[in-house]
C-alpha cells in the first residue's frame, strides 16, 4: 500500500528529513550501506562516499578522501620558494593560474615587494581567462552528471580557445608555471591582446547559447531546483567560500571584500542568485552563480585590455628577485579561486631559501566538508546532483 | 559596527579574560596575531570571539598545525568576521610534543572538524572534543605524522616498499 506521506514522525523516513517521498508503509526497513566511488564518474575523481541508505533515501553520508594525497606541504619544505610554484599548479589542475597567483602573493607579501603595474594586469587577464575555463568545466561536467550531454560538447569547443591562448602565451595547456614571484615567465606575445579581445567578443553570445541550452532547460531546472539547500549561516559556519557561499546568498567575493592586485580599480559584481529561477542555496543557485560569473570575468578582461599600460620593451623578469630569502615572519595570503578561497599560510625562518612551513588552505576541501549535511535526507540520485554542484577537484582536496 | 584594528580586538579579549589568558599582540605587518596561553580557556575565548557583538568572528578561514622544530607544536587559527565587520585576526595555540593535546573548536566553527583531522593526521596534534578524530588524508594504518620535522618514512607499507 503506497501513499504520500505529509509528515509521519514514527517512520524512519521522516526522521531522515524526507517527508515528500512515497514510501510503502508497514514494511520493515533496514539500513543499507552503499559505496559511491572511488571509481565513479560522478565523483569527479577518486573520492569515496559511504552512503547509509534507507531505501532510496540517504541517512548518512561520509566522504573518504586521500587517494590522491602526495603531501604537497612536505614537498614544499624541501624546495626553494620559486620551485614550489609548479606544485601549486597540480593542486587544482583546472585553475592552475589562480592557485599560482595566491601562492605568489603570499611570498610577495613576505618579501614586501611591489610588482610592476603591467604585470598585475597581465596576471588578472590570465587568471580571469582561467576562471572562465574552470567554470566551463564545472558547468559542462555538471550537465554531464545529470544527463545533459550536448552542452558538454559545446562548452568544450569554447574552452579550447582559452587553452590555445594560454598555450601560445607560455607553452602549457593546463599546468603553466606562468606567474612568478615579482613577475611572470613570458611577456604577452604581439597581438595577444587583440586575440583575447576577439575571444571575448566571440564568446559572449556563446554564453547566452549555453544558458539557453542548459540553464533554461526545464529538465535541468526540475532536476536541480530545491535540491541540497544550504542556508547562509550553515555555509559560513562550515567555512564555505566561492560560488558555494555566494549560491547561499552571501555577497562575499575576496576580489571585492579583501581586494588584491588591481581588482579595486575594476568594475564588476559579486554574483548572488536573485531567487527568481532558483531557491536560494540550492544546487541550481550554485550553478547560476558560475554561469553569471563568466559574464563578470569577461567584463574584467575587457577592462584590463583597455587599461593595461603599453610598453614595447617590457621585461617581465625585471622585478623577479634572483634569490628569494624572506625575513623571518609568517603570512596568510589568499585569492578568490573558481572553487572558493585558496589561501597559503607560509612561515619563513629567515635563514634559508626554503619555506619553513607552507600550508595550503583549499577551497574544495572545506566545501566538501559540508556534503554530509547536504546529502542527508535526499535521494541517492540527488547526491550526484549535489556533489556536482559543489564542484570539487580531488587534486586540491587531497593535495 | 565599525571594522576593528588588531589592537582593539586584542584589548577586548584581554579585558574579558584577563592578561594571564592571552599573550601580548604580535602586530606584524603580514599577520597580526596573539597566543592563547591558558589552554583551558581556549574554548570560552573561541566562543566569545564568535558571539560577541563587537567581534563576531563567524568564519574560520584557515587552521594550520605547525611543528616549530624546538619541541613545540602549534595551531594557528585565521579568523575573519565575514557577515558583520570584515576584520581579521590570527590566534595561536602552542603545546609540547610530549603533551600534544589541545581543545577542539569543532563545535564552535564546524569547518574546524576537518581541519583538525588534517592537523592530527599530518602533525599529530590531538584535538580533545573533536567528534570524529580520524586520519583524513593518509591511510588509517599509516605510521607517524608526515609533517613533523623529525619524520622518518616507514620502510614497508603492506609489503610495498615506501621510500623511492
Amino acid at each position: 500500500m503506497a501513499e504520500t506521506l505529509e509528515y509521519a514522525p514514527k517512520t524512519r523516513l521522516s526522521q531522515a528529513g524526507a517527508d515528500r517521498y512515497i514510501v510503502e508503509k508497514e514494511i520493515e526497513t533496514e539500513y543499507m550501506t552503499l559505496n559511491m566511488g572511488p571509481q565513479h564518474p560522478a565523483t569527479h575523481g577518486v573520492l569515496r562516499v559511504e552512503l547509509v541508505t534507507d531505501g532510496e533515501v540517504v541517512v548518512k553520508a561520509t566522504p573518504y578522501m586521500g587517494y590522491l594525497h602526495r603531501c604537497f606541504e612536505k614537498h614544499a619544505e624541501a624546495l626553494d620558494y620559486q620551485q614550489v610554484i609548479p606544485y601549486t599548479d597540480r593542486m587544482d589542475y583546472l585553475s592552475a593560474m589562480c592557485t599560482e597567483h595566491a601562492y605568489v602573493m603570499a611570498i610577495e607579501k613576505l618579501l614586501n615587494i611591489e610588482v610592476p603595474r603591467r604585470i598585475e594586469f597581465m596576471r588578472v587577464i590570465v587568471v580571469e581567462l582561467q576562471r572562465i575555463a574552470s567554470h566551463q568545466v564545472a558547468i559542462a561536467t555538471y550537465g554531464l552528471d545529470i544527463g545533459a550531454f550536448t552542452p558538454f560538447l559545446h562548452i568544450m569547443r569554447d574552452r579550447e580557445h582559452i587553452l590555445t591562448l594560454l598555450e601560445w602565451l607560455c607553452g602549457a595547456r593546463m599546468l603553466y608555471n606562468y606567474i612568478w614571484v615579482g613577475g611572470v615567465s613570458h611577456n604577452f606575445p604581439p597581438k595577444f591582446k587583440q586575440r583575447v579581445a576577439e575571444f571575448v567578443k566571440y564568446y559572449r553570445p556563446k554564453v547566452d547559447e549555453m544558458m539557453a541550452l542548459l540553464t533554461e532547460n526545464k529538465l535541468f531546472i526540475e532536476r536541480t531546483r530545491g535540491v541540497g539547500v544550504l542556508p547562509a549561516d550553515v555555509a559560513i559556519n562550515y567555512g564555505c567560500s566561492g560560488p558555494m557561499l555566494r549560491g547561499s546568498g552571501v555577497k562575499w567575493d575576496l576580489r571585492k571584500n579583501d581586494p588584491y592586485s588591481i581588482y579595486p580599480e575594476l568594475e564588476f559584481d559579486a554574483v548572488v542568485p536573485d531567487g527568481k529561477l532558483s531557491i536560494i542555496g540550492d544546487s541550481l543557485s550554485r550553478h547560476l552563480v558560475r554561469c553569471y560569473e563568466i559574464y563578470e570575468s569577461l567584463k574584467i578582461i575587457e577592462q584590463c585590455i583597455d587599461k593595461m599600460p603599453e610598453d614595447p620593451n617590457f621585461d617581465p623578469h625585471a622585478a623577479v628577485p634572483k634569490r628569494i630569502k624572506p625575513p623571518a615572519g609568517e603570512v596568510y595570503a589568499r585569492g578568490e579561486n573558481p572553487r572558493g578561497e585558496v589561501g597559503f599560510y607560509v612561515i619563513s625562518d629567515g635563514k634559508g631559501t626554503k619555506p619553513f612551513r607552507c600550508k595550503a588552505r583549499s577551497g574544495c576541501f572545506v566545501n566538501l566538508s559540508v556534503l554530509p549535511e547536504l546529502a542527508k535526507g535526499n535521494l541517492i540520485s540527488d547526491v550526484v546532483a549535489i556533489l556536482g554542484s559543489v564542484d570539487i577537484v580531488l587534486g586540491e582536496v587531497d593535495r | 559596527m565599525p571594522k576593528l584594528s588588531p589592537e582593539a580586538i586584542h584589548a577586548i579579549v584581554k579585558e574579558e579574560f584577563g592578561s594571564d589568558a592571552i599573550s601580548d599582540l604580535d602586530n606584524s605587518r603580514t599577520m597580526p596575531n596573539f597566543t592563547v596561553l591558558d589552554h583551558s580557556l581556549w574554548q570560552p575565548i573561541a566562543y566569545f570571539l564568535r558571539t560577541d557583538e563587537r567581534l563576531k568572528f563567524d568564519y574560520l578561514a584557515c587552521l594550520s598545525g605547525v611543528d616549530y622544530n624546538d619541541g613545540t607544536l602549534g595551531v594557528v587559527y585565521n579568523l575573519e568576521s565575514l557577515a558583520a565587520h570584515q576584520h581579521k585576526i590570527a590566534v595561536k595555540l602552542k603545546c609540547t610534543k610530549e603533551n600534544n593535546r589541545v581543545p577542539s573548536v569543532a563545535e564552535i566553527w564546524r569547518t574546524a572538524e576537518w581541519h583538525e583531522r588534517e592537523a592530527y593526521d599530518l602533525i599529530g596534534i590531538v584535538f580533545e572534543g573533536n567528534p570524529d578524530l580520524r586520519r583524513i588524508l593518509c591511510p588509517e594504518d599509516w605510521e607517524g605524522h608526515p609533517l613533523r620535522k623529525d619524520y622518518k618514512v616507514q620502510e614497508y607499507y603492506h609489503g610495498i616498499k615506501v621510500p623511492y
